[in-house]
């Protein structure tokens, strides 16, 4: 075995353990840091990929900031010692099914459909081709939905702050 | 030389505007203020309509030897096609002109009359806004200038009459005689209706002048297609008579007017006798022509059926008791003669004497009637009853009434030399030319009105006095200075020149009083006062022997022949147990079943189903979810 | 460079962290437990079109573009989602998502 598959193999496991627990973890902070660590071994596989910016992003914009966003929100709304409640078996016995059923759908459709693979050569994918093709306005530019997703999240930042401020019944309660 | 005759629209206008003021500001008016703006503008709109009589029969009408159709105002009002188009319209002709006269004068009449009548009565101001629309919807009819402009005033007159036989909306009895005669009235519209489709079909116009040119398309065409043995326009022409007979409420038709007695008397008066109820003899004069010359069957129908309604209704006022129910049954027997008189008449000069008659007939009787009506109006309101048995001897109390109510009923009697006599003669006269057996019915019921008349007279004026409430008194003076006035007019309108004034062809003509024809007519007239002299002016027991020794005879008139309780037994028995019963069964149990059925189905699947929208968030994600899964299934695995 | 891991192993790998993330949307009542679990859902995406990118267009980018909007996406998504979830907290004082239920009938 190559280290490569190794690599993949640990990330893969990482991944389906750890999700698992995301959704499962009856402690809300072990299911943030189980998705902290989902994200992270994400960035590997990107890595793997050998996408370092992409891994990059993946680590400082979903690791470092929604993680830490997620965090602070758990703070503010739940009390950390607390224990969820078990899950009506009737419930997660049929999302299971659902989700099953589902999975099984796709991943047969994946293994039966054959990809046939681009011929050309792989480009080089350093900083300065990211960066000017999201600012170039040519075929293979993308400053149209660069703009538009930051005009984005301007949007959302206003939009959030307003949700989280307007209609407040506890004015002494710091707003976040 | 024609005049300009634009200003005849105030006259419409001027009674819109006091309906609509009297109604939105009468309550603030509160009673006498009300009443006399009313008046008042009636009062301009009488003068304005003799003020336009008189210029136009002295000239302003007057072009080529004769009287012309002048349409002073006209506008499109709807367009259908384009040759049909529903127009609204003054016009002007010797017969519309004549009833302007009549309207306005006898409803300026009774506007004065009622101050007195109606004084402190509760709806004082609804009265005269009711009465304002009235006589807007009247003269609007009277000046169409198109048969569909006719027809909506036709039915505004029936509203206005509903509104005021309805006037005590407190009374049951009042209430269904309203209904009553809505329904009877619009039953027969709806003939009207129909006979102004075929009509506008047949000659593809509304328009009164192009219809009753002579050589105009409509008479040019000679009645058009045929159908059942008969012309499309004598079917027509049958039909649109059928509207004038209910509005004119002859047999057998007639059964809403007796009933029309509930509403306040000076209604009965002004819409019951002078105007309204002779809309059908208005309308068969309009389209005199038409009826001439191309369906003279229906001609020949109007002449019967004015000739029996006259005599039945003349047999029954014989044996009624109600003071206002004899004159209205003497009314139908009246109008019975108008429609009659234009049934046998002829066309153009002297043949048209039965047009004149009728219509002198009309302006005469538009007097007198007005005249009765309003002096019965002012006995009730002196003995608070409407029943003969209870009157008697009024003439010591009750001078100026005893005096007005003798002129009028030597007038319907047809004594010379009032009013009476002289049209009474001419329809005769027209009658003997036409058709002997029709003239001899006539000829009968001029004897029976003079006996009906007297008998009403003389037991209310004479005999001796019954138990009153309180003494009777005359009237105040708002109801005898019409009184007065009215008697003037029926005293003297005989010696209008009718004949140079309203023909059939607008041409002038000389008539002259037939002698072979006025003497005996006078004197069975006088017969029949004599009669009711010996039976009812003193008080004795002959006439229960009479009616006793017509036992038979005698109740059936009392009971007005049992036509309302024929009109019962077919509407009830027939009509509602064997058509409405089954359709209304299918309609509650099958039509509105299935609509519940359908109802009922909905509602409980919904309350089943609204489970669903739970407001659970992740029941609806799973649905979603299980949802697209399928789909792919379906779309991967099915659908190749 | 990609050889000894099939493009499969990614996808199925994706698939796998997809459908556990709608089981977690399905069964968790916490709201932010539930964002959690959307989180994942968006992050199998990325990898699904990283994965195609490279295996299958390697001479382009826009795959790898992709992925970074969605991150952004997210972010935005995760900013508003929690100024949500606070002001539901505010007005309830819980985040259960059965107890938030007046949308209904």
């Amino acid at each position: 075995m190559e280290a490569k598959q190794i690599m993949f193999a640990i990330f893969a496991i990482v991944i389906v353990v750890f999700s698992v627990l995301t959704v499962t973890s009856r402690r809300i902070l072990r299911a943030a840091v189980s998705l902290l660590m989902v994200l992270i071994a994400t960035a590997g596989l990107y890595f793997l990929l050998n996408y370092q910016f992409m891994a990059a992003v993946q680590i400082t914009l979903y690791a470092g900031g929604i993680v830490v966003l997620i965090i602070f929100s758990i703070l503010l709304t739940s009390q950390i010692s607390h224990k969820f409640e078990r899950i009506e078996t009737k419930k997660a016995i049929f999302s299971a099914l659902a989700a099953i059923a589902g999975a099984v759908v796709v991943i047969t459709t994946i293994l039966n459909h054959s990809f046939s693979a681009d011929t050309v050569a792989a480009a080089e994918i350093d900083m300065h081709v990211i960066g000017r093709s999201l600012l170039e306005t040519g075929p293979d530019g993308y400053v149209l939905p660069f703009e538009v997703i930051s005009v984005l999240l301007v949007a959302a930042m206003i939009g959030a702050i307003v949700i989280a401020k307007k209609g407040s019944p506890h004015k002494d309660e710091p707003a976040k | 030389m024609m005049t300009d005759f634009g200003y005849t629209t105030w006259i419409l206008i001027i009674p819109f505007i006091t309906f609509l003021l009297l109604s939105f500001f009468g309550m603030r008016l509160k009673g006498l203020p009300a009443g006399i703006t009313g008046t008042s503008a009636l009062g301009v709109v009488a003068l304005l309509s003799w003020y336009t009589a008189i210029t136009y029969f002295t000239g302003g009408g007057i072009a080529d030897g004769g009287f012309q159709k002048i349409v002073a105002a006209n506008a499109v009002w709807l367009n259908l096609s384009d040759h049909l188009h529903i127009d609204m319209g003054v016009l002007l002709d010797p017969i519309s002109v004549m009833m302007l006269v009549v309207i306005s004068t006898v409803s300026l009449m009774v506007h004065i009359y009622s101050l007195g009548y109606m004084k402190g009565e509760k709806g004082f101001e609804r009265y005269y806004a009711f009465l304002s629309l009235f006589t807007f919807s009247m003269m609007g009819l009277v000046v169409a200038t198109n048969i569909f402009q006719m027809y909506i005033f036709w039915e505004l007159v029936g509203v206005s009459s509903y509104l005021l036989i309805g006037f005590y909306y407190d009374r049951p009895s009042a209430v269904a005689a309203s209904k009553k005669a809505f329904i009877v009235t619009r039953f027969a519209d709806m003939g009207f209706l129909v006979g102004i489709l075929i009509l506008s079909f047949t000659t593809k116009t509304f328009d009164f002048v192009t219809l009753t040119d002579i050589n105009g398309p409509a008479i040019a065409s000679k009645g058009g297609a045929v159908f059942m043995g008969m012309s499309l326009m004598t079917w027509s022409m049958i039909f649109i008579f059928m509207g004038g007979a209910g509005k004119s409420a002859m047999f057998p038709l007639h059964i809403w007017l007796p009933d029309a007695m509930e509403g306040p008397t000076p209604v009965s008066a002004l819409i019951h006798a002078a105007t309204m109820v002779v809309a059908g003899v208005y309308l068969v004069a309009r389209m005199f022509p038409v009826y001439y010359f191309t369906a003279p069957e229906a001609l020949h129908i109007i002449a019967w059926v004015g000739a029996i309604s006259s005599l039945f209704a003349a047999i029954i006022a014989l044996t009624q008791t109600d003071i206002k129910r004899v004159l209205a049954y003497s009314t139908i027997s009246q109008i019975g003669y108008m429609i009659f008189s234009l049934g046998v008449s002829g066309y153009g000069g002297h043949d048209g004497l039965g047009f004149m008659a009728s219509n002198w007939h009309l302006f005469n009787h538009a007097m007198f009637k007005a005249l009765l009506f309003l002096g019965a109006g002012s006995v009730i309101h002196a003995v608070h009853s409407n029943d003969m048995k209870d009157m008697g001897g009024l003439r010591r109390y009750m001078p100026v009434t005893n005096i007005t109510f003798l002129i009028a009923c030597l007038t319907i009697a047809g004594v010379p030399p009032l009013s009476g006599f002289f049209s009474k003669d001419e329809i005769l006269t027209a009658a003997l030319h036409h058709n002997k057996l029709l003239f001899a019915i006539e000829y009968a019921v001029a004897g029976l009105t003079a006996f009906y008349m007297f008998r009403l007279y003389f037991s209310v004026f004479h005999g001796h006095d019954r138990h009153y409430h309180h003494t009777p008194h005359e009237s105040p003076a708002t109801m005898t200075v019409p009184l007065i006035i009215l008697a003037f007019g029926s005293v003297f309108a005989g010696f209008l020149p009718f004949s140079r004034l309203v023909t059939s062809d607008g041409a002038p003509f000389e008539s002259h009083i037939e002698w072979s024809v006025a003497i005996p007519s006078v004197a069975i007239g006088l017969l029949g006062i004599g009669l009711a002299w010996v039976m009812y002016r003193k008080e004795t027991a002959l006439p229960d022997r009479v009616a006793s020794f017509f036992s038979h005879g005698y109740r059936w008139a009392y009971n007005k022949f049992y036509i309302d309780e024929v009109y019962i037994f077919i509407t009830k028995k027939i009509i509602f147990r064997r058509i409405s019963q089954p359709v209304a069964w299918f309609d509650r149990h099958i039509v509105d079943g299935t609509m519940n059925g359908i109802a009922y189905v909905t509602q409980s699947v919904s309350s089943m189903i609204k489970g669903l929208q739970s407001g659970q968030l992740q029941k609806y994600g799973y649905v979603f979810i299980t949802g697209v899964i399928a789909l792919a299934i379906v779309f991967i695995y099915l659908v190749k | 460079m990609n050889s000894g891991i099939p493009l499969e192993f990614y996808l199925v790998l994706a698939t796998v962290m997809f459908f556990t993330g709608v089981y977690g949307f399905l069964t968790r009542r916490n709201l932010i437990t539930m964002l959690m679990s959307v989180e994942l859902i968006l992050n199998s995406v990325n990898i699904n079109f990283m994965a195609f990118n490279r295996y299958l267009f390697p001479g382009k980018l826009e795959g790898h573009f992709f992925s970074l909007f969605v991150i952004a996406v997210a972010a935005a998504e995760a900013a508003v989602a929690i100024a949500i979830i606070i002001n539901i907290y505010r007005r309830f004082t819980t985040i259960n998502v059965e107890d938030v239920n007046q949308m209904k009938y």
